[in-house]
C-alpha cells in the first residue's frame, strides 16, 4: 500500500471527533464503526442520512456531530447528497466558499434503506459519478424496527419476520457486487473490529473523488441476540471465519485486504447469535449449517490470487 | 422588455431564468418536460449559469432541490401528475426544513385511469404539504408568479417553498403574447439569494431536518410552519403591490372580475377562469349581474379577502377541476369553509364538478351555471352538487364501453 500513516494501532486518531452520550444501543457495531470512520472523516463533512437507528442520533436539540446533518427519508439519502454536493459545488465556482473551506459529503445508512428502499437513488447517484462518500452500517435488518428481515439479512437467521425454523428464506443480497458492477471510484467492506484496516480504506477513500462506498459489517446486540460486550468478539469472528470478506475495489480490481489464515468454521459465530440459535438446538440443523459452511468455502475458492492482498 | 409568443412552458423557464436560478434538479414528465428542456438548452449553450442534474426519480429530484436549498443556493425545479405524488413525501418533508425554493407544477389528472390531460387532483393532493400555492390562467402570469414565487419563499418571515400551477396543454402549451421584463428590472425586484443562516460551512456545525421527540416540541415548530405560511398573506400582499408598481401587472391574491355590483359570481383556479371570463362577459351584455373570483393565492387561503370579494352575493358557484371521491370539490369545501358563519356569506353556494382529464367547460355550461344558482337564489334551495357531463359525452363513452365488452367480463372498467 502507498504511503498510508497507518501502519499500527498507535497511529489511529486519539482524538474522536464524534461526540458521546448518543442514544444508540450498548454494543452497536454501527455507532463502532461511525466513530472510527468520523475521526478520520472529520467535521469538516456534511452527513447525509436516510431513515434508520442512526437518524436518533441527531434529536433536538442535540447532536453528537461536529459537521452537518441533514436527515432526508428512507429512500432518499444519495439524492440528498446531490443536492448539497451540488450546492457546494455551485458556491465554490461563484466565488462563495473558498476551496480550503469545502466539505466532504457522506450518506449514513441503514442495510434496509441501502439495499431495498434507497437502492434506485444509490444506482443514480452512482450513474452521475457523485462526488460522495456512502456509509453503509449493515446490521441484516430493520433494525430501528425491531430487525425484520431486509434484503441483507444472511440465510437461515431468525428475525421478527422470519420465526419459522428455518429462518429467513432468501439470500443476503450483495450490495459490495452491485456497488462495482457501477464501477465506482472506490469500494471497500469494513468492520469496526479491524480497525487499522478500517482506516486504511477511509483514508484512501478521502483521498478519491466519485462514489466510494464502505460498506461495514455492524454486529447489533438486540437485532443478533447476544450480550453487548461481545460486540468485538462477534466482529472478530465474522472475519474469521470467512463470513465478511475484507475487500476493496479500485480501479477496476477487487483485493481482499485481510485473508483469514485458516477459516474456523461457521459454528463459530453462528453460534453466539440467538438469531441462530434454532440452527443448534433442539438438535443441530447440520444441513442448513453445512449449507452456510459450503456457501462461505465456495466463495473463498473463487477468490483467485491475483484478488488476495494481505493474509491474517 | 420584449414581448415574446411564449407557452406556459415557455414562460415557466424564462420566469426560472430571469430568477438567476443556480440549480435544477429534473426528471421529465408529461406535460412539463419542455421547462427543463428550455432551461437545459440555455444552460449548455452558456446563456445562464446553472447547474442541472437529472435525477432518478422526482422523490430524489425534491430530495436534491430541498438539500440544495439547505446548503444555500437558488433552487428550481417542475414537475406534473404522478411525478409530483411520487415526490409527495418529500413535498411534505422540505417545508419542515423551512428553505426557499420553487417548483413549477404543470397539472395533470392523476391515475387511475391513467391520463395525460389535464384537472388540478394533483396539485390539490398535495394542498396540505406545506408549500404555498399560486395558481396561474394565463402564461404572463406564469412568467410572474415565478419571480413573486421566490421573493414570498426568501422573505425571512416566511421562508416557505413554493408551488407555481399551471395547467397542462392549456397552459403548459398554449402560446400567449408574454411580456418578458429586462434582467436589470428583475434584479431589482429580485435581488441575489442570501441564504443567511441556511446554510453549511467549515467551522459551523449544523444539524438540518432532525428528528424530535416529544409531541410539545413536534407541535411547535408544525405551529410555527403554519404560522409563517399565515404570515405569507400579508407578506403576498405587499410583495405583489410592488410588483405591480414596477411592471405595470397585478396580481392578487384573489382576481375579482367584474364583480362589485354583481349578485351571482363564478369561483374558480387556473386557465379555465379566462373561459368563465368570456361567459360573464356575455351574460352582462345580456343583463345579467354576474362576475368571478379567481382564486390565485390557494395556500395561504386569503379567507378574510374571499369574504370580501363574496359577502352579500344571492348566490355563489364554485367550479371544481378536482373530486375527492366521496366528497365532491375540494375548492368548494374550502369556500364553503371560508364563508360559513360570517354574516354576509352569500345564501347559496352550489358545487359543480367540471374539467376533468381536460374536459372543456362550454359556454352553455357557464350559462347553466348560472340559471341553476339563479333559481336557486330565488326558492332558498341549494342545488345538489352537480358533474357536469353531456348525454353526447355518455353515448361517446357507451360506444367505447360496448367495443370493450361491458358487461361480459370486467363491467367496462379501463
Amino acid at each position: 500500500m502507498s504511503a498510508s500513516k497507518f501502519h499500527r494501532l498507535t497511529d489511529l486518531p486519539s482524538d474522536h471527533v464524534l461526540g458521546c452520550g448518543t442514544p444508540m444501543c450498548a454494543g452497536c457495531g454501527g455507532l463502532e464503526v461511525l466513530h472510527e470512520i468520523y475521526d478520520i472523516v472529520g467535521d469538516k463533512s456534511v452527513i447525509v442520512n436516510a431513515a434508520g437507528c442512526m437518524t436518533m442520533l441527531s434529536v433536538y436539540p442535540f447532536t453528537p456531530f461536529k459537521g452537518g446533518w441533514l436527515y432526508t427519508a428512507m429512500a432518499s439519502a444519495p439524492a440528498g447528497a446531490q443536492g448539497v454536493r451540488d450546492a457546494l459545488d455551485i458556491l465554490k465556482a461563484k466565488g462563495a466558499l473558498p476551496e480550503e473551506e469545502d466539505l466532504a459529503v457522506m450518506v449514513l445508512t441503514g442495510d434496509g434503506s441501502a439495499s431495498g428502499i434507497g437502492i434506485s437513488a444509490t444506482s443514480g447517484a452512482l450513474d452521475r459519478d457523485l462526488d460522495f462518500l456512502y456509509l453503509c452500517y449493515d446490521n441484516e435488518g430493520y433494525g430501528n424496527t425491531g430487525q425484520q428481515s431486509s434484503a441483507t439479512t444472511p440465510h437461515g437467521a431468525r428475525t421478527a419476520t422470519s420465526k419459522g425454523p428455518t429462518g429467513y428464506p432468501g439470500y443476503k443480497k450483495d450490495l459490495f457486487s452491485i456497488w462495482i458492477a457501477h464501477r465506482p471510484a472506490y469500494a471497500a467492506t469494513v468492520i469496526g473490529t479491524e480497525p487499522l484496516d478500517l482506516a486504511r480504506k477511509v483514508e484512501k477513500a478521502m483521498a478519491i473523488h466519485g462514489p466510494r462506498l464502505l460498506l461495514a459489517l455492524a454486529p447489533c446486540p438486540t437485532g443478533w441476540g447476544y450480550d453487548p460486550a461481545e460486540t468485538v468478539k462477534i466482529g472478530q469472528l465474522a472475519v474469521r471465519t470467512g463470513i465478511w470478506p475484507l475487500r476493496e475495489y479500485e480501479n477496476g480490481r477487487v483485493v481482499h485486504t485481510k485473508i483469514p489464515k485458516k477459516r474456523l468454521p461457521v459454528e463459530a459465530y453462528l453460534s453466539r447469535q440467538k438469531r441462530f440459535g434454532h440452527l443448534f438446538k433442539p438438535e443441530p440443523n447440520q444441513p442448513l449449517i453445512a449449507d452456510i459452511q459450503a456457501r462461505v468455502d465456495r466463495y473463498w475458492a473463487g477468490v483467485t490470487e491475483s484478488s488476495k492482498g494481505g493474509e491474517d | 422588455m420584449k414581448r415574446e409568443l411564449l407557452t406556459g412552458n415557455g414562460a415557466a423557464a424564462w420566469g426560472a431564468r430571469l430568477a438567476r436560478i443556480d440549480y435544477l434538479p429534473a426528471f421529465p414528465i408529461t406535460p412539463q418536460t419542455e421547462i427543463i428542456e428550455t432551461l437545459g438548452a440555455w444552460i449548455e449553450n452558456r446563456e445562464i449559469p446553472c447547474r442541472m442534474v437529472t435525477l432518478e426519480s422526482e422523490h430524489s429530484m425534491m430530495t436534491a432541490a430541498g438539500a440544495a436549498a439547505t446548503t444555500g443556493v437558488r433552487v428550481f425545479t417542475a414537475t406534473s401528475s404522478q411525478g409530483l405524488l411520487y415526490a409527495a413525501e418529500m413535498l411534505f418533508a422540505v417545508p419542515g426544513w423551512r428553505v426557499p425554493l420553487v417548483l413549477v407544477n404543470v397539472s395533470r389528472g392523476i391515475a387511475s385511469p391513467i391520463t395525460l390531460e389535464p384537472d388540478h387532483n394533483d396539485v390539490l393532493a398535495v394542498r396540505d404539504c406545506g408549500f404555498l400555492q399560486i395558481h396561474c390562467a394565463t402564461c404572463q402570469e406564469v412568467l410572474d408568479s415565478v419571480l413573486l414565487a421566490y421573493r414570498l419563499a426568501e422573505e425571512a418571515s416566511v421562508r416557505i417553498p413554493v408551488i407555481v400551477n399551471l395547467d397542462g396543454f392549456y397552459l403548459s402549451f398554449t402560446r400567449e403574447p408574454v411580456v418578458i421584463p429586462e434582467q436589470e428590472a428583475v434584479d431589482a425586484f429580485l435581488p441575489p439569494f442570501t441564504a443567511g443562516t441556511i446554510r453549511y460551512r467549515a467551522g459551523e456545525p449544523l444539524s438540518q431536518g432532525v428528528a424530535v421527540l416529544g409531541a410539545p416540541t413536534y407541535s411547535y415548530f408544525r405551529y410555527q410552519a403554519h404560522l409563517a405560511a399565515r404570515e405569507a398573506l400579508s407578506v403576498y400582499d405587499r410583495v405583489s403591490a410592488e410588483f405591480a408598481a414596477r411592471f405595470g401587472r397585478e396580481h392578487g391574491a384573489l382576481e375579482t372580475y367584474r364583480c362589485e355590483d354583481a349578485e351571482f359570481v363564478f369561483v374558480m383556479m387556473g386557465s379555465f377562469a379566462t373561459k368563465a371570463k368570456e361567459a360573464v362577459d356575455q351574460l352582462r351584455a345580456a343583463g345579467q349581474p354576474v362576475g368571478l373570483v379567481r382564486i390565485r393565492l390557494l395556500r395561504p387561503l386569503p379567507d378574510a379577502a374571499l369574504r370580501g370579494a363574496l359577502a352579500g352575493k344571492r348566490a355563489v358557484a364554485v367550479i371544481d377541476q378536482n373530486l375527492s371521491m366521496g366528497m365532491g370539490g375540494i375548492l368548494y369545501s374550502e369556500v364553503r369553509s371560508a364563508l360559513y358563519g360570517h354574516g354576509a356569506a352569500p345564501g347559496v353556494v352550489a358545487s359543480f364538478i367540471g374539467g376533468l382529464g381536460g374536459r372543456d367547460i362550454t359556454p352553455e355550461e357557464f350559462y347553466e351555471i348560472i340559471a341553476v344558482i339563479r333559481k336557486a337564489a330565488a326558492t332558498g334551495t341549494p342545488p345538489p352538487p352537480r358533474l357536469l357531463y353531456t348525454e353526447e359525452e355518455l353515448r361517446g363513452v357507451r360506444k367505447l364501453q360496448t367495443l370493450a365488452g361491458a358487461g361480459s367480463r370486467r363491467g367496462g372498467t379501463p
